[in-house]
């Protein structure tokens, strides 16, 4: 049998809750509203904001969602929202299900389709599961009563008589019953209420369960279709062959022997698009250079035919000056500019004077690559440009800016752009960026036909929107009692949010801000300062974002202040993070005001459940603690590592403790974790994308390589007990997997390795 | 071009396409059978893995010159209905996120478990060596591949004989293994596990908090 998950003992919270989710705004507005559709029995639109911004903050409603009960009793929910494997559409049928008193898996849920009047439909930050679940709790307990209602009123007894469970309406004095189906239609003429009752969490019998996916049964059986296995009626295929050198561009081409190639139709010339940004939405900034690349494109009757055709092309590239970076010298560089003052962005006291009369002086540079998606499905997308208007079929977490650079691309209004969101195999933030939308309506339009564009490994890993390598100087002050009295971060890094949205200013550099203030308000003197790498790499984000970078960093320099301060690294973190109280402001709206206790609950959590403190069998083993807050969460996660004698790393166990609030399905969340702790051993073992004369150097899983199935530790995943709204999940497990094993690797072999990824050499014994 | 005539999921199809030409974009692009997946190319992911005369190849580094006559199971035919042990074990311990490298891994897992129906950790860790699971849904793979295991020997069903019916075509084809597969489909209706239903409902996991830190928290 199971239980609710509400009948578990839960864990009171001392003292008020701060909760990150309150200054989204998402208070319950009058964004539902009922449609005019009619036939269509009881329909109602409301919005689910995509990353925690007020919905309708200018007064207007532009609904994005929609729920419908038919005249049958079908219930559908039409959402834009993206699936790429984080279970989002199981967990918002859930909880849509919950408020409605239906069963959750009837509820049909249906991808809408993009077009310009919708809202944003971004799919990222972790946010699906957070922003949607007051929308969508308010929608369908607005749905509830609109039925209940509905009955009342055919029947002439109170509603407050009537009680809603199983898809239908209870009258229990008369011992009458309607199904939804029957009462749809009656309920679409009531209005709407302004502020529905939620159901008491207590009485939740599907939030709180380990429910199955509902993609599951096509995937295992091969039915599944991705945006890769779009086909068209007429539909012909395309690779694009793109400038080795980022910002270069075709200076000449010869397409003679391509076209020469059994299959092959016609090559064009794709043309360099400047765009706002690769989001392709945002107002244009001066000083933003970013374009879309050009290239040269092959179409062809199958992909094999464009690929052998592409290679069969001869073409001159003008590099226009990029050819020359190194990531040699982007490490130097980034070391030259830490040492000199940077950009303040966070000040407390003086930490310069503190650091100055510290007892103790401690000082220590870290470092991270440019790393690659690799969604294991690469980027492709199918378009259709006919008599003035675009239909595309996109594996996409942003169908919106997809649309917009469509229209912009092909000169045409956004009325006249369709984008077909199809299921992705992987996302992890590659999709947020619109280069092959484009691409392919470009395409199309110069074929006059359908065309797929595909884009090789190859093609996915030397052509990607790159986390940015980055480089922080981290100093910490002593003082004579052991305490840490000066904080000074140095980051340094080609900025992302200025690379989308204009010129390199502190103004708009954002995500690689993103969570390096976790020990700020702890400290009695911070200083946060950064500077910026001019590089023409493109940049994006990638799960966890600047989060990752920053605490990297901050992680591991805690462990070694509490190996200089011989502090136990669970205590230290104690004592460091304290008792209540208030951060300053955050300066960048991604990161958050921390709560340090429930920081410190869930370090202490994970450290309970990994047994920390009780010795390890083995030679050259060791265990090591990171903790961390983003996205209105907090996860903690302990290693346990064996180093060779070679230096080869082995990550024999990973503990996970996480405190998001509360669990909506607590297997998909578990899922959630699991994969992204191996996302993020692979890049803290593995990733590292270089450059030698503006290439890319890797290419392909053999040289940008993934963890296999034999690499992958113990993993147990533990969540504390909340009665907070959801909070973000998707991103939290590859958060603190990389500290926690370099502390490991410390306590293993007496080893500080500060630049990530690990490399066996630096670790080997003589 | 040439014309082939291949032997997919036991059907014999023609084809005419160029020699050299992978069998994976033969499957993809020309017969539409997309449940396999491109991943890198180059035999570097396993995303493609298809069965060529029962043993799990790369179909995006197999010419489609060099299959001939042989028998190729995709996906699609591995059971045609989803009650393959395997498959009912992927449900049961939830193990797709995005599924796109699925298809592979669980081609892969059914030439494993048609030759070794009881494999140790290490046989899967070999089986799987050439496979990428970019979501990780890694342990959970090994979760299923276990239960498939015990669920074929449960069903008293000889492992051989499960690849033979694995082999066998959907119903209506041509050619088979008709007398495993008869035996194969009584098990399964007289069974207790539905093929084709969602892996069951399953109790939380939620830990209960311990007091730590001496009460301070």
């Amino acid at each position: 049998m199971t239980q609710p998950f509400t009948q578990r003992k839960r864990l009171p919270i001392p003292g008020g809750t701060l909760s990150a989710w309150a200054r989204g705004g998402l208070g319950r507005r009058d964004f539902l509203k009922r449609s005019a559709l009619t036939g269509a029995g009881l329909v109602i639109a409301f919005y689910l904001p995509a990353r925690g911004e007020a919905a309708g903050a200018d007064g207007s409603f532009v609904p994005n969602a929609w729920l419908q009960v038919d005249p049958e009793g079908k219930i559908s929910l039409w959402v834009a929202r993206s699936e790429m494997g984080q279970g989002v559409r199981t967990s918002m049928c859930m909880i849509l299900a919950e408020e409605l008193e239906a069963d959750w898996t009837r509820v049909t849920i249906v991808q809408a389709d993009s077009e310009a009047k919708y809202g944003d439909m971004v799919t990222g930050g972790s946010a699906s599961v957070k922003t949607s679940w007051e929308p969508l709790r308010n929608a369908g307990a607005a749905g509830r009563e609109m039925l209940i209602l509905a009955a009342a009123k055919e029947w002439g007894v109170p509603a407050a008589d009537c009680v809603a469970r199983d898809e239908a309406v209870f009258h229990a004095a008369s011992k009458r019953s309607v199904k939804y189906g029957a009462l749809a239609a009656k309920a679409a003429k009531l209005p709407v209420p302004k502020t529905p009752a939620l159901k008491d969490p207590k009485d939740f019998k599907i939030v709180g369960m380990g429910e199955p996916r509902v993609d599951g049964p096509k995937i295992v059986v091969g039915a599944a279709k991705y945006g890769v296995d779009t086909k068209l009626p007429g539909m012909l295929y395309a690779v694009t062959a793109r400038s080795p050198v980022f910002l270069g561009k075709v200076k000449k081409f010869d397409a003679s022997n391509a076209t020469s190639v059994a299959g092959v139709k016609k090559v064009v010339e794709v043309p360099a698009v400047e765009m706002t940004s690769p989001f392709g939405f945002g107002p244009a900034k001066p000083g933003n250079q970013h374009f879309l690349p050009s290239g040269v494109a092959v179409i062809a009757d199958s992909t094999w035919t464009a690929i052998q055709g592409r290679k069969a092309l001869e073409i001159e590239w003008d590099e226009l000056g990029h050819g020359g970076e190194n990531t040699a010298e982007h490490r130097s560089k980034c070391a030259e500019l830490a040492q000199k003052p940077g950009q303040e962005v966070s000040k407390v006291g003086d930490a310069d004077a503190a650091f100055a009369k510290a007892a103790v002086k401690m000082e220590a540079v870290y470092e991270l690559p440019f790393l690659a998606h690799t969604p294991m499905e690469p980027p492709n997308c199918t378009a259709y440009f006919k008599d003035g208007h675009c239909t595309i079929w996109a594996p996409t977490q942003n169908a919106q800016g997809v649309l917009a650079a469509v229209a912009h691309a092909l000169g045409i209004p956004t009325s006249n752009v369709t984008v077909h969101v199809t299921l992705m195999g992987g996302g992890f933030g590659r999709r947020l960026n619109v280069d092959y939308g484009v691409e392919a309506a470009l395409i199309s339009k110069a074929a006059g036909a359908p065309v797929k564009v595909f884009w090789t490994r190859e093609d996915d890993i030397r052509f990607d929107y790159y986390r940015p390598m980055s480089l922080h100087r981290m100093r910490a002050g002593i003082d004579e009692s052991g305490r840490v009295n000066a904080w000074m971060h140095h980051i340094v890094a080609p900025t992302t949010d200025g690379y989308y949205e204009g010129p390199q200013t502190p103004d708009v550099a954002g995500s690689e801000l993103a969570g390096p203030g976790l020990t700020c308000g702890s400290v009695p003197n911070y200083l946060l300062e950064c500077s910026f790498l001019e590089t023409a790499v493109p940049r994006g984000y990638l799960r966890a974002v600047d989060h990752l970078a920053n605490r990297w960093a901050i992680d591991c320099f805690l462990d070694e202040i509490a190996v200089a301060t011989k502090k136990d690294p669970v205590t230290l973190r104690g004592e460091l993070f304290g008792e209540w109280h208030e951060m300053p402001p955050p300066k960048n709206p991604d990161d958050e005001v921390v709560d340090v206790r429930r920081l410190r609950r869930v370090i202490h959590f994970a450290a309970e459940k990994a047994g920390w403190g009780t010795p390890l069998a083995g030679e050259r083993r060791g265990r090591g603690i990171a903790g961390s807050q983003a996205f209105s969460s907090y996860v903690s996660q302990v290693a346990e590592v064996t180093v060779a004698k070679n230096g080869a790393i082995t990550v024999d166990r990973i503990v996970l403790a996480i405190d998001c609030g509360r669990v909506v399905n607590p297997d998909i969340a578990a899922s959630q974790l699991e994969g992204g702790i191996i996302m993020g051993l692979t890049s803290a073992l593995r990733g590292e994308i270089t450059l030698v004369d503006g290439r890319v150097q890797q290419s392909n899983f053999n040289n940008y390589k993934m963890l296999r199935i034999s690499e992958v530790p113990k993993i147990e995943i533990h969540f504390v007990p909340s009665e907070e709204a959801p909070s973000g999940l998707g991103e939290l497990g590859v958060l603190s997997v990389a500290p926690a094993v370099g502390n490991a690797v410390f306590m293993a072999t007496g080893k500080r390795v500060r630049s990530l990824p690990f490399r066996a050499g630096e670790l080997a014994t003589s | 071009m040439t014309a082939y005539k291949l032997n997919v999921n036991g059907t014999i199809l023609s084809v005419d396409v160029a020699p050299e030409t992978p069998l994976l974009w033969v499957l993809r692009d020309t017969l539409e059978l997309t449940g396999t997946k491109f991943g890198c190319g180059q035999a570097f992911c396993g995303a493609c893995t298809v069965h060529i005369d029962g043993v799990a190849e790369r179909s995006c580094s197999t010419r489609v010159s060099t299959v001939g006559e042989s028998k190729i199971l995709t996906i699609e035919g591995l059971s045609g209905d989803g009650s393959h042990p395997l498959q009912r074990a992927w449900l049961e311990a939830q193990v797709s996120q995005c599924g796109y490298c699925q298809a592979g891994m669980i081609m892969s897992c059914a030439a494993l478990l048609a030759t070794n129906r009881a494999p140790s950790d290490d046989d899967i860790d070999e089986a799987l060596a050439g496979h990428i699971c970019r979501c990780g849904t890694y342990p959970r793979i090994r979760k299923a591949i276990h239960a498939a295991a015990k669920m074929t020997a449960e069903m008293g069903r000889d492992a051989g004989a499960g690849t033979s019916a694995a082999i066998t075509p959907r119903a209506g084809a041509a050619s088979g293994a008709p007398t495993d597969d008869a035996r194969f489909t009584a098990n399964v209706a007289t069974g207790t596990a539905s093929p084709t239903a969602g892996a069951p409902r399953r109790a939380p996991t939620i830990d209960t908090l311990v007091q730590l830190d001496g009460g301070a928290l």
